[in-house]
């Protein structure tokens, strides 16, 4: 099949899930009503680091309407610990802390009550005896060798220390003319979705087992609730079919369905915990990347990059769960779209007392790219050159692929010259460079912004045994059940949850392709954890290539049980006859046919139709390994990480007030290419989203936290999230390089959008403050940011002057 | 977050309200458009024992406009403000900032009065309050009927000389005679909506010949309560604004302040925004001032 | 209104009976006075179309109509709409299996993803084109700033108003 002659993929649709949305009958976690359901309210540490000496519940417990409160004492003697991902075993985690607490906002106890409203009334009235200990609250001292150690039985505040040499890296600089060294530093942000985590659990007696609707988003996470339960896997049944509102990474929840899920069994009631902002901000666990990055590019004079040597230390807060792994994930894209020969990786993933990092869009991949970015300006400016000239000196050219990277991945397909090309036409950017030097000219700092990033798509497993070499694991599949029923109608079940990236709509586009029916007569389902066949989610941007691929997989099947039922009844070979619209003819004898419905009572009715052995009914499933999976990475750390590549080119307008420093973004365009979209509404939407939280990230999201380790920005009057105001019209223009790896040449892009538009309006940013003689390496670039930065250089230029 | 357990009781009358809030002695909270007292309770940082609701009182609501002065009831809507005919000829300072106070759905309910009593430093409201030097006026069933001008009204940050059993009924603002008036309001928030890192309000008066024979200043943001400048201001009585001058009139005003440093913005960078933000609304109040329309083509 | 009583922690309020016409129905319920507006629409009436997200005024998610204006119902308690008319999302479309023309420009335009801030959302378009039929995008921009989406980034659903107010004109 070729993109020209798709007869749905890749065509503007309606999306089916937007019927229940835009009438207010979606069903969200905090939606469900479970009779005789109870409410938690959760009892938080106030400090950064203390031992609990003593907890007392009386008089919570003496309340109206109280039925429980749990202690992690008492939990914890009932489940197991929640472990990293990387191999640090003594770093344990569980839903409520028991003799210490390591951040502030820690969960100590869980308030039972019939309503929210009393558990909190209640939750207040637990008395908690704390003795406040030593805390550390900057990573630099946390890695000090005398500092206060988050977690004592760990040995250090190191939880994962790698460095990775690919390539003669030191040849490499030895030859190069230039090097540049520079330092960046990404803000701990997040994607906060608008929906906080909620779970509802309920476990039966009578059938053992226990329910759980939960505003989830995690691969494996019913099988992780479950060990850490202390149940088999088949007692835990996680509805997939509840809505959730947004995730884009962080609704991971394990450690809220744990405690959610014990409260029900030891309670004999349905529980249900959601989330309020202020337990969400503190105590969810759902913050991101808090890095810094200290780059060195060794280049030749005409511009050309041969080598990289990059160190990222991130704090990952007081616990771990996968967030270390946010430095694996890079390592598929390390060198970006760019030609670089050899490679070393520093990668150091360090505990602080603070709130514990999550998963978060991109995985590691957005402040990777901003730190590349920043040294391709940089180097641009030190050899005054042409920003884009550089690029196009560096960029991999579209007959280098497949093309390998140093770290061992394969990029499966691309054009990035055309890309970039694109955006610039679409931005007119003659006409911007006109625009910026008029701005300029009024009186403003303004700039243009550029950046070319990889998207890389399709997840693996393989950062898991890359950090920890004791995890052997290479599979990371999914699946997908096509059912015609009885009817002639069609019924697909996914094995996952959906947050928004319509995989209903993609599913059903899918099997209409392939089986030449119309996609709205398709009903797509979510399973459940017991009936689902296997997923790992919607992470790294791999629904499209995979859950796609299960869909398509799963139709070919059917279509080709359809022309075996067809030759056996028309007495014609298979490859005689020609399969259209879902009938079946003989291609040299037309009056030889048979309908959809004749083939689906055959099937469904007319055992002795069948040929000799073959399957009554019509049902196919379709379970497959990620393309390019299945291998453990090279002692060397060298590893294919994700199939497919997707990427992203912004050309960016941006303008700062000289007095009060604030950024206003004026013109956005994003080339993208993420080879054939089978549903490019939802693609650009997703796109477009993932530039807003990119500008928030750039420009005013924070999890900034005291010298005591206290959270300042716990509420969304200090958290900012950008709205209509902040987000300009955005321009998409799309290209198509397909993937030889996917059945129709489609590439994810779930995390589009955010892993380039950070470096981007910093490039922006920074092209305005250029003329100034200023530059700003670290994010968020508030007002104040840009005023230091200001500031800094009229006073080193004041001081030059003097000189 | 859900807010402690309160009683409510909705008021018929004023009286009733007063009554109402002297029984509780303190323990009460008035409660009108409640956009910033809602919040407040459902993070438990307010904590009443009882609500009285004068959200329905008609009598705090009415609008009267004289030549002299606009006569506010604690209870007019934010919304209706903005949106009243004669808003931006008597009151041409609020007109300029009422569109920086919040979203339109929280000026849907929040009041005049609530704003001004929950006394936020950045609120755009008591900004303009203070610059133009209104009389605000107060009532309880003990100590009657009183009235403050506006510097003894706010006395820190949320914290104004209402007492515990008092009520603010109505607002009084004074309208400039005589025509040639310019205004301008000038706010810096990293989002639009967002609480001010700065503000600076002006109103200005000049003569035919460009002196400026009336003016008022203040900061809003950069201190416990808004700042005015009736000093510096009197310094500027017979002069021609010039970019000079408004900057230097500006960096006394911003040195004179003491500003508070939070994740958002240090006291150091306040303070230049202070300055750039009242150098700007000199000027462009100045030059407003000067084709502002005489009092006869009103 | 019933007699208040003194309070403390753990002495119980006594409810108060409100009436609130809901999507043109009127309800007739007890309700403490804490409950707010959302939580009242949400558990006391089953009209879970509205979406708590932050509880302190500033997402959005809560907006609704409170006597034709938009309104954050996470600001309010249910006791101060005593008597007013709301409405929320389930009650915009005038017939059963009929939408508006934003909600069907927002299907038709992808104005929308996850759908947690959608509601909201469409009741800040419908008040904007109540009093404003033919908004530029500018004003559109403006009218859903007080709403935040994650999904989004804004831009199909500013189309989306675009294109319903432009089918109008045509």
């Amino acid at each position: 099949m070729s993109p020209a002659t798709f007869r749905y993929i890749g065509k503007h649709r309606r999306a089916v899930e937007h019927k229940r949305f835009v009438v207010g009958k979606g069903r969200y976690a905090a939606d469900i009503q479970l009779p005789g359901m109870l409410h938690i309210a959760l009892v938080a540490s106030p400090y950064a680091s203390a031992e609990i000496k003593r907890i007392d519940a009386s008089e919570a417990l003496a309340m109206p309407g109280v039925h429980a409160v749990l202690t992690g004492e008492e939990l914890c003697r009932h489940i197991d610990a929640m472990l990293p991902g990387v191999d640090a075993p003594q770093v344990t985690r569980y839903p409520l802390a028991s003799d210490v607490t390591r951040y502030a906002g820690e969960w100590v106890a869980a308030v039972v009550a019939d309503s929210r409203a009393l558990a909190e009334d209640a939750a207040e009235c637990v008395h908690v005896d704390y003795a406040p200990l030593p805390c550390v609250v900057d990573p630099q001292q946390a890695l000090e060798p005398h500092s206060t150690l988050v977690h004592p039985a760990h040995g250090s505040n190191v939880i994962f220390h790698r460095k990775f040499v690919w390539g003669p890296v030191e040849e490499d600089f030895a030859k190069c003319d230039h090097q540049l060294s520079y330092q960046v530093r990404w803000a701990r942000n997040a994607t906060v979705p608008i929906e906080t985590f909620a779970v509802a659990c309920q476990w039966q007696d009578s059938t053992g087992i226990l329910d759980v609707w939960a505003s989830i988003q995690m691969p494996k996470f019913p099988d992780q609730v479950a060990k850490a339960l202390r149940l088999p896997g088949n007692a835990v049944r996680v509805h997939f079919d509840v809505d959730v509102g947004g995730s884009y990474g962080v609704k991971r929840g394990l450690k809220h369905a744990v405690l959610v899920g014990y409260l029900a069994q030891k309670l004999g009631r349905p529980v249900r915990l959601v989330e309020d902002r202020l337990e969400n901000m503190r105590g969810g666990d759902m913050q991101g990347p808090d890095r810094v990055f200290d780059v060195t590019l060794g280049f030749q004079k005409n511009g050309e990059i041969k080598a990289m040597k990059m160190r990222a230390v991130d704090d990952i807060g007081a616990y771990s769960g996968r967030s270390p792994l946010q430095l694996g994930k890079p390592v598929g894209a390390i060198v970006g779209p760019y030609r670089i020969q050899s490679v070393e990786y520093d990668a150091m993933a360090v505990m602080t007392n603070k709130t514990p990092q999550e998963a978060v869009r991109g995985f590691g991949q957005a402040p990777t790219n901003y730190a590349i970015e920043t040294g391709i300006d940089k180097i641009a400016r030190f050899l005054h050159m042409d920003r884009i000239a550089l690029r196009r000196i560096n960029l991999i050219g579209k007959d280098e692929f497949p093309y390998l990277i140093p770290s061992g991945t394969h990029y499966d397909s691309g054009d990035y010259d055309t890309v970039m090309t694109k955006a610039l036409d679409t931005a007119a950017f003659d006409d911007l460079l006109k625009e910026r030097d008029q701005l300029r000219s009024q009186g403003l700092l303004a700039g243009i912004g550029i950046s070319t990033c990889l998207e890389p798509s399709g997840g693996n497993s393989s950062f898991e045994p890359l950090f920890n070499p004791k995890n052997k694991t290479t599979t990371w599949m999914d699946s997908c059940l096509v059912r015609v029923d009885l009817s002639g109608a069609v019924t697909a079940l996914m094995g996952t949850s959906t947050s928004g990236q319509a995989h209903e709509t993609m599913v059903s586009t899918v099997i209409g392709e392939v089986l030449q029916i119309e996609p709205d007569g398709i009903r797509v389902l979510h399973a459940d954890s017991l009936n689902a066949l296997p997923s790992n989610s919607p992470v790294g941007s791999r629904m499209a290539i995979m859950l796609g691929g299960a869909a398509a997989g799963a139709a070919k099947k059917i279509k080709h049980k359809l022309l075996q039922i067809a030759a056996h009844n028309l007495g014609v070979a298979v490859e005689a006859l020609v399969y259209e619209d879902g009938q079946v003819q003989a291609t040299h004898n037309p009056s030889l046919k048979l309908s959809w419905d004749a083939l689906v009572e055959i099937a469904h009715r007319h055992f002795h139709k069948l040929p000799e052995g073959m399957e009554p009914g019509l049902q196919e499933k379709f379970v497959w390994e990620v393309p390019t999976g299945g291998m453990l990475p090279t002692d060397d750390g060298r590893v294919q990480m994700y199939p497919c590549h997707s990427f992203e080119s912004h050309v960016v307008l941006a303008s700062i007030d000289p007095d009060t420093c604030k950024v206003t973004v004026r013109k956005y365009v994003c080339g993208h290419d993420c080879g054939v979209m089978i549903s490019p509404d939802v693609v650009h939407g997703m796109t477009y989203g993932g530039i807003a939280h990119g500008l928030g990230a750039a420009l005013m999201e924070k999890f900034a936290f005291s010298t005591e380790g206290q959270l300042l920005s716990g509420t969304f009057m200090d958290y900012l999230l950008p709205t209509s105001a902040e987000v300009p019209a955005i321009t998409i223009v799309d290209h198509c390089t397909p993937s030889p790896l996917t059945e129709f040449g489609q590439k994810g892009s779930g995390e589009a959008g955010y892993l380039g538009s950070p470096a981007a309006i910093a490039s922006a940013v920074n092209d305005a403050l250029s003329t100034q003689g200023a530059h700003i390496d670290h994010l968020p670039m508030t007002p104040q940011a840009i005023w230091t930065a200001l500031s800094e250089a009229r006073s080193v230029k004041a001081s030059n002057t003097v000189n | 977050m859900k807010a402690a357990p309160f009683d409510y009781v909705r008021a018929d009358t004023l009286s009733h309200a007063l009554e109402t809030l002297n029984q509780y002695g303190g323990d009460a909270k008035l409660i009108a458009g409640g956009q910033s007292l809602v919040p407040m309770m459902a993070m438990r940082l307010a904590r009443p024992a009882c609500l009285i609701d004068i959200n329905r009182l008609d009598s705090l609501k009415d609008v009267q406009l004289h030549d002299h002065e606009v006569r506010l009831g604690a209870g007019v809507r934010q919304r209706d403000l903005e949106f009243h005919p004669q808003l931006n000829s008597h009151l041409p300072l609020i007109a300029k900032g009422i569109q920086w106070v919040g979203h339109e759905q929280t000026r849907n309910r929040g009041t005049v009065g609530g704003s001004l009593v929950h006394a936020d430093p950045s609120a755009e409201l008591a900004l303009a309050a203070m610059v133009l030097d209104v009389r605000l006026q107060l009532e309880s069933t003990t100590e009657g009927v009183r009235t403050l001008q506006a510097d003894a009204f706010f006395l820190g940050p949320m914290f104004t000389a209402v007492g515990e059993t008092e009520a603010l009924t109505d607002i009084i603002w004074p309208v400039w005679q005589g025509g040639r008036i310019g205004t301008a309001f000038e706010e810096t928030a990293i989002r639009k909506g967002d609480f001010a890192m700065a503000s600076a309000a002006c109103q200005i008066q000049t003569t035919l010949e460009g002196s400026i024979s009336k003016v008022s200043f203040g900061l809003g943001g950069v201190d416990g309560t808004p700042r005015v400048y009736p000093e510096l201001a009197a310094t500027l009585i017979g002069q021609h604004m010039s970019p000079a001058l408004a900057q230097q009139v500006a960096h006394e005003a911003a040195q004179q302040t003491q500003p508070g440093s939070d994740m958002h913005a240090s006291a150091a960078y306040r303070k230049h925004l202070a300055q750039a933000l009242l150098t700007r609304a000199l000027l462009s109040a100045y030059q407003e001032s000067l084709h502002a329309q005489l009092p006869q083509d009103r | 209104m019933t007699q208040s009583t003194m309070t403390s922690t753990h002495t119980p309020i006594e409810k108060k009976s409100i009436q609130i016409q809901v999507n043109g129905v009127i309800q007739q319920r007890h309700v403490e006075p804490r409950t707010s507006l959302v939580d009242f629409l949400r558990d006391e009436l089953g009209l879970t179309g509205t979406h708590v997200g932050c509880e302190h005024g500033v997402c959005g998610a809560c907006t609704v109509m409170l006597n034709d204006e938009p309104v954050r119902a996470c600001c309010m308690f249910a006791v101060q709409a005593d008597e007013m008319r709301v409405t929320t999302v389930e009650g915009l479309a005038p017939e059963r299996g009929v939408m508006t023309q934003i909600q069907d420009a927002f299907c038709e335009k992808h104005a929308l993803q996850c759908g947690y801030c959608t509601p909201g959302m469409l009741m800040a378009c419908h008040a904007l084109v109540a009093h404003n039929p033919q908004p530029t995008e500018a004003q559109v921009r403006d009218a859903i700033s007080s709403n935040i989406c994650r999904c989004t980034g804004y831009q199909q659903i500013v189309d989306a108003v675009m294109y319903a107010t432009q089918a109008q004109k045509a």
